[in-house]
């Protein structure tokens, strides 16, 4: 677990190192190596590293835009992941998705870039593990600014009733956007919109990833048994603005200074050390977390872009005939026009 | 014309956000029933800068930050402006139109005619559009194809900050629901550089520009090339290119989608002879056959060559050589250029 969010830690300061090259002294959203939007996830990691732990490669787990911290929680192949952020062909979706759109299906990741979105998908796969009698989960990760869309909302209720195998983990980082907690939903424990559907609703509080697990683990033991769906809320903090470049004008400097002052990362070493676990322990396992996401960073910047042509292929699977696009003029005047 | 001769004696200049904002805010103050709702359009001053410094005027009472629950607040837009009020939803993404689509066509765009005239929704619904920023296939579409098919909704496509500015204060008058589809890479963000051709001088006094009027933005005698939004600015280019060749391409920017301004394409084109059409939309079923389909209806006989410059019919994808391949460029609206003269 501790290792799961170092490496997101570590792999997302690399990235937001690598996003801003070519991007200064005007921040320009579509120069540099990465280009396009990136949501980074620092101060997440508990959230995903508390409930991945529990999962298999056969659970699928839906995330949304800020997906890098789950993907590594999850086992998401980090050099063909990193290799899409870079946007080059051996990426995941060759260069196709980006790092909003990441899609590994050996481990049965995916995530979408649109709020609450995953929702729906999460209850199908938990439906699929319902009809084939298999004990596989899915779980649907989504901020707190989502819990107020409709496709969360009937999510919950289909998964409820029809008792489906899928946790729904909401990450509260109080902010949606430029929009404090407060101003967005009537509540301030979002798990208590489970009681409205008759369904267990927890809510972890202060980062802190060991009671994450705990909780995760009595929430998929549920689903896995066949007992139904739990909706978890787990306290993180954003450490960052909602996207890079995001001047964060609209957020009161004290509440960055406390985001930054309740670290999920050091309160978690804290209890390995408390544990017995050296310095020396948790300092080697920071180094392996480091070199893989050094090596993975390295490999993909190292990768071909694909082709411009590629762009045209993946539309479908099985492609009709007929279905491109590029013919060649019409030259109505050698037919004659409406002669 | 008018218009230039207005736009000539004015030096201020604007970026396209910022005369959008002036219209809003002169609205605003003229008709306290006018507001403005949407996801981070208050503290933020909108993402794409659509309502930057709205707040510190007009309070959070009238620039409304809303949880992301777009079929709540566009319905409820629905429903303020069948009361009479006259609301401004905006969606920050056209591509997020999936999920609040009822709330949109069946529920803003319909209530006028399924109440045979008896209700009206004088709404503006504001959308960013655009790619050409490597934001991949959920954030990069302009699907001006898609709301100008469904019937019931003016749709607008601005290019320019003075027709940004106009189209906006005649979008608020509007008794009817306007579908407002500002371009990113126009607005002239900082973190989003705009090419050159959007920030124009903009009069301080309000001035409506009415729907269905497009706007030749290029005279030429060789080729008629019918565009919107950011490549209107790509054509210009192309035509000025060309123009080192001897090749005289007039660009018409359509300005609004619905109503369409049929009538100055087809003198256009009983002119040149010879059509291209350029959509940043995807080519099939789109923009791009409407307009070669009008112009076979009534100008057929005038019409010698005709090509059409699009998105392939596929989505948008991320990496970088592989967006460039499927957004027109300039080089691919000249060599349209050059295909219909050949």
């Amino acid at each position: 677990m501790f290792e799961d969010m170092v490496t997101a830690r570590y792999y997302e300061e690399r990235l937001q190192e690598e996003y801003l090259e070519g991007k200064q002294p005007a921040f320009d959203i579509s120069a540099g190596p990465i280009p396009g939007e990136l949501h980074l996830a620092a101060g997440h990691e508990a959230a995903a590293a508390g409930v991945c732990r529990h999962l298999r490669d056969s659970d699928t787990v839906t995330a949304p835009h800020r997906p890098h911290h789950v993907a590594i929680a999850k086992g998401v192949d980090l050099k063909r992941m990193t290799a899409e952020i870079f946007g080059r062909r051996t990426g995941l979706s060759g260069g196709k998705g980006g790092h909003m759109h990441l899609f590994d299906p050996d481990v049965n990741f995916a995530c979408s870039g649109i709020i609450a979105q995953g929702c729906p998908p999460a209850v199908g796969a938990g439906l699929a593990a319902t009809k084939r009698n298999e004990d596989a989960v899915a779980v649907a990760f989504l901020g707190e600014g989502a819990i107020s869309q409709g496709a969360f909302l009937e999510s919950l209720n289909l998964a409820a009733v029809q008792k489906l195998p899928v946790v729904f983990v909401v990450e509260d980082n109080d902010w949606a956007i430029s929009m404090p907690k407060e101003r967005v939903s009537g509540v301030d424990d979002g798990s208590q919109r489970a009681g409205g559907f008759d369904m267990p609703g927890v809510r972890v509080d202060y980062d802190d990833a060991t009671a994450v697990y705990d909780a995760a683990k009595e929430a998929i033991g549920r689903a896995r048994a066949g007992n139904g769906p739990t909706l978890l809320e787990v306290q993180v903090h954003r450490r960052m603005g909602h996207f890079m470049g995001d001047p964060e004008s609209y957020r009161p400097d004290e509440d960055k200074e406390a985001a930054h002052g309740r670290d999920s990362i050091e309160r978690l070493a804290a209890d390995l050390r408390a544990a017995g676990l050296e310095d020396d322990d948790l300092e080697e396992i920071r180094e392996r977390a480091r070199d893989r996401v050094d090596e993975a960073i390295e490999w993909a910047k190292d990768q071909p872009e694909p082709d411009p042509e590629e762009a045209h292929e993946d539309v479908f699977v099985n492609p009709p005939s007929g279905a491109t696009t590029d013919e060649p003029a019409h030259e109505l005047a050698e037919t004659g026009g409406d002669d | 014309m008018a218009q230039k001769e207005r736009q000539q004696a004015v030096e201020r200049e604007l970026t396209m956000s910022r005369a959008m904002v002036e219209a809003i805010a002169h609205e605003m103050r003229e008709n306290d029933e006018v507001f403005y709702m949407g996801e981070d359009v208050a503290d933020y001053g909108g993402i794409f800068d659509s309502t930057e410094g709205l707040l510190d005027e007009f309070g959070h009472d009238r620039i409304m930050d809303v949880p992301i629950s777009e079929t709540a607040y566009i319905g409820a837009a629905v429903g303020a402006a069948q009361r009479g009020m006259r609301p401004i939803a905006e969606l920050m993404f056209a591509d997020f139109f999936g999920v609040c689509m009822d709330q949109i066509y069946n529920q803003m765009a319909k209530n006028t005619y399924m109440s045979g005239g008896n209700v009206s929704v004088p709404m503006v619904l504001t959308a960013a559009v655009g790619g050409t920023y490597n934001d991949a296939a959920q954030h990069s579409q302009t699907l001006y194809g898609t709301f100008a098919h469904l019937p019931g909704m003016k749709v607008v496509v601005p290019s320019t900050a003075y027709d940004a500015k106009g189209l906006m204060h005649n979008a608020i008058r509007d008794d009817d629901p306007v579908v407002y589809m500002f371009h990113k890479r126009l607005m002239g963000i900082g973190w989003m550089p705009a090419p050159d051709g959007p920030k124009t001088p903009v009069p301080d006094e309000p001035y409506a520009i009415p729907f269905g009027s497009a706007d030749v933005k290029r005279e030429g005698s060789d080729v008629t090339v019918v565009t919107l939004g950011l490549h209107v600015h790509r054509a210009l280019e192309a035509a000025e290119s060309l123009a080192d060749d001897g090749i005289d391409a007039e660009v018409i920017d359509l300005r609004t989608l619905v109503p369409l301004d049929t009538e100055t394409i087809l003198e256009s084109v009983a002119e040149t002879g010879r059509l291209v059409v350029v959509d940043e939309d995807y080519r099939s079923h789109g923009v791009t056959g409407e307009i070669i389909a009008r112009v076979a209806e009534e100008g057929l006989a005038d019409l010698e060559a005709v090509e059409r410059v699009a998105v392939p019919d596929v989505p948008l994808p991320y990496a970088r050589p592989m967006e460039d391949e499927v957004i027109p460029g300039t080089e691919d609206i000249e060599t349209a250029i050059r295909s219909v003269r050949s």
